[in-house]
């Protein structure tokens, strides 16, 4: 198909999906409208809702009054990614009164695998509005608040000035932000339900509960930056983050519904390599505590960010190490790529999931280690005689490139071999050269 | 002493990306605490930047110990180390 076509085509079903979004909310205003009568039968409920819900509603754990308890409540879910879609999903679906959603970024394909509020055709619009659109068809009863911003202090503290949520939902992916939602819900008594989830391992516990421990009373000072792993580097498979944020959304309920048996004290970690599920207990809230102690230090939010040495959103900064003339513009690499010796410095899964052809994988750890020298010494012999003495060195995106460069410089002082470093990486490579170059 | 330790959340990378290992303390004239365990894993089992593990004589902020380093081990233990995850 011709690419204007294709263009063409994709802007038709752009304006048929507003305009069939357009209808179904006129068609719920309706329909809300003619619900909002008098219900003979049940002051609280209409007839539609006591159908709904009926199959909860008939358990005694959560009974009619349980069931208006949900419908008065108000929650906010910070985070509509892996952990946050799924915990909106059954909140919603259990009829959560008001649910309001903050999210700064906008759907990516990386997202889909386990971010199942979002589907194809949401790419590139805000988060919390492909959330909205989906959880809205889910229940047409309930009021969903979208909030595109970046959770600091000041955005969170102008909303919880306005609104008095009854629980906050934890579904962000940095340790700035879980700092800066515990202090925001012992400064404001407000129960925290704290989900998190890498690779094949989840972890959820609920803060501040009925005189329970804070995340400050676990973990007063923030991990080094360099110990904390992101989806993005480290991976994750959709179920565990989905186990994860489902089992938030109980938590929730059992909150906001006022029953016990609530993971407060008590910490769960799934590993869903073995399937196992155990419980640890943890420590009291410790009366010490810089937030939730007898004397707190920290009476206001502070900046986050300062306060972890890390930023609030999972993104990685790249870094600038190398000088000028130690490194390759994308484009002029592509040029002279068949003919020179390329180091891909990417994990060797990553390498087996997509490469350059004529790149060789030497894996960024085995670069730091004492036998490289030995290793690429081989591999460069034959390219040495053949005349070509210039390296390039490749990675995801251009900062383990750099290291690389910077450690093979050390290691190869006495040889002719000069490194470059690829500017960019493939992400670069990707945007710049080849875009079915696969960018993730 | 044989006791059992485990790592989760990641730590278990440090350790050769094992989780679960059991460990034959050798004997000594004072009791094992946790402490000792701790400088006992770093020149044992530890296999890659022990600055991920240990800072300043017990394990760094944001590995979980809900115990302090003189709990008194006793054989057969499991000690279990987990890092905390942020990832969502």
């Amino acid at each position: 198909m011709p690419k204007q076509d294709f263009e063409d085509l994709k802007l038709e079903i752009k304006r048929l999906r507003e305009e069939l979004h357009q209808k179904e909310e006129f068609l719920r205003e309706r329909q809300y409208k003619k619900l909002q009568g008098k219900n003979v039968y049940n002051d609280q409920f209409t007839t539609e809702e006591i159908v709904r819900y009926s199959r909860q509603m008939i358990m005694p754990n959560i009974n009619p009054h349980g069931q208006i308890a949900l419908k008065n409540s108000k929650i906010l879910i910070v985070g509509v990614g892996g952990l946050g879609c799924p915990a909106a999903l059954y909140l919603a679906s259990a009829g959560v009164g008001e649910i309001t959603l903050i999210d700064y970024d906008e759907v990516e394909l990386t997202n889909l695998h386990r971010q199942i509020l979002h589907s194809e055709s949401d790419i590139d619009i805000p988060k919390v509005e492909s959330a909205y659109n989906s959880l809205k068809r889910i229940n047409s009863h309930i009021k969903v608040i979208p909030l595109r911003l970046h959770a600091n202090s000041l955005t969170i503290k102008d909303i919880i000035t306005k609104n008095k949520y009854h629980v906050i939902v934890d579904g962000s992916d940095n340790v700035a932000t879980r700092y800066l939602l515990n202090d925001v819900c012992v400064m404001n008594d407000i129960p925290l339900v704290s989900g998190s989830a890498l690779q094949m391992e989840g972890q959820l516990t609920v803060y501040h509960y009925q005189g329970g421990p804070c995340y400050r009373c676990l973990f007063p000072v923030p991990p080094p930056p360099h110990a904390v792993t992101s989806c993005g580097d480290g991976g994750v498979l959709g179920a565990v983050p989905g186990t994860i944020g489902v089992l938030q959304a109980l938590e929730t309920i059992k909150i906001l519904t006022n029953s016990s048996g609530v993971l407060s004290g008590r910490l769960l970690l799934f590993d869903g390599t073995n399937t196992t599920f155990r419980n640890v207990k943890l420590r009291e809230r410790n009366l010490k505590c810089d937030v939730c102690g007898e004397n707190p230090t920290v009476k206001t939010l502070i900046d986050y960010e300062l306060f972890c040495g890390s930023s609030s959103h999972d993104k990685v900064i790249n870094i600038d190490i190398l000088k000028c003339n130690e490194q390759i513009d994308i484009i002029d690499f592509s040029t002279i790529l068949k003919d020179n010796v390329v180091l891909d410095v990417r994990p060797k899964i990553e390498y087996q999931m997509c490469n350059l052809p004529n790149t060789v994988n030497i894996p960024f750890t085995e670069i730091e280690k004492d036998d490289v020298f030995e290793k690429l010494n081989k591999l460069f012999k034959n390219k040495l005689a053949d005349g070509i003495k210039n390296v390039y060195v490749l990675c995801r995106r251009g900062n383990d490139s750099q290291r690389a460069v910077s450690c093979l410089k050390k290691k190869f002082s006495e040889s002719p071999i000069i490194f470059y470093n690829v500017k960019g990486g493939l992400h670069a490579y990707s945007k710049f050269v080849d875009t079915s170059f696969p960018r993730y | 002493m044989e006791i059992n330790v485990e790592f989760g959340g990641g730590a278990e990378l440090l350790f050769d990306n094992k989780k679960v290992h059991d460990v034959l303390l050798p004997h000594k004239e004072k009791e094992w605490i946790l402490g000792d365990l701790l400088v006992w894993l770093k020149d044992n089992l530890l296999k890659e930047r022990p600055e991920l593990f240990l800072q300043d004589e017990s394990v760094r902020p944001g590995i979980l110990v809900l115990d302090t380093v003189n709990y008194v081990i006793k054989p057969n233990d499991r000690i279990i180390f987990i890092s905390t995850l942020h990832g969502g």
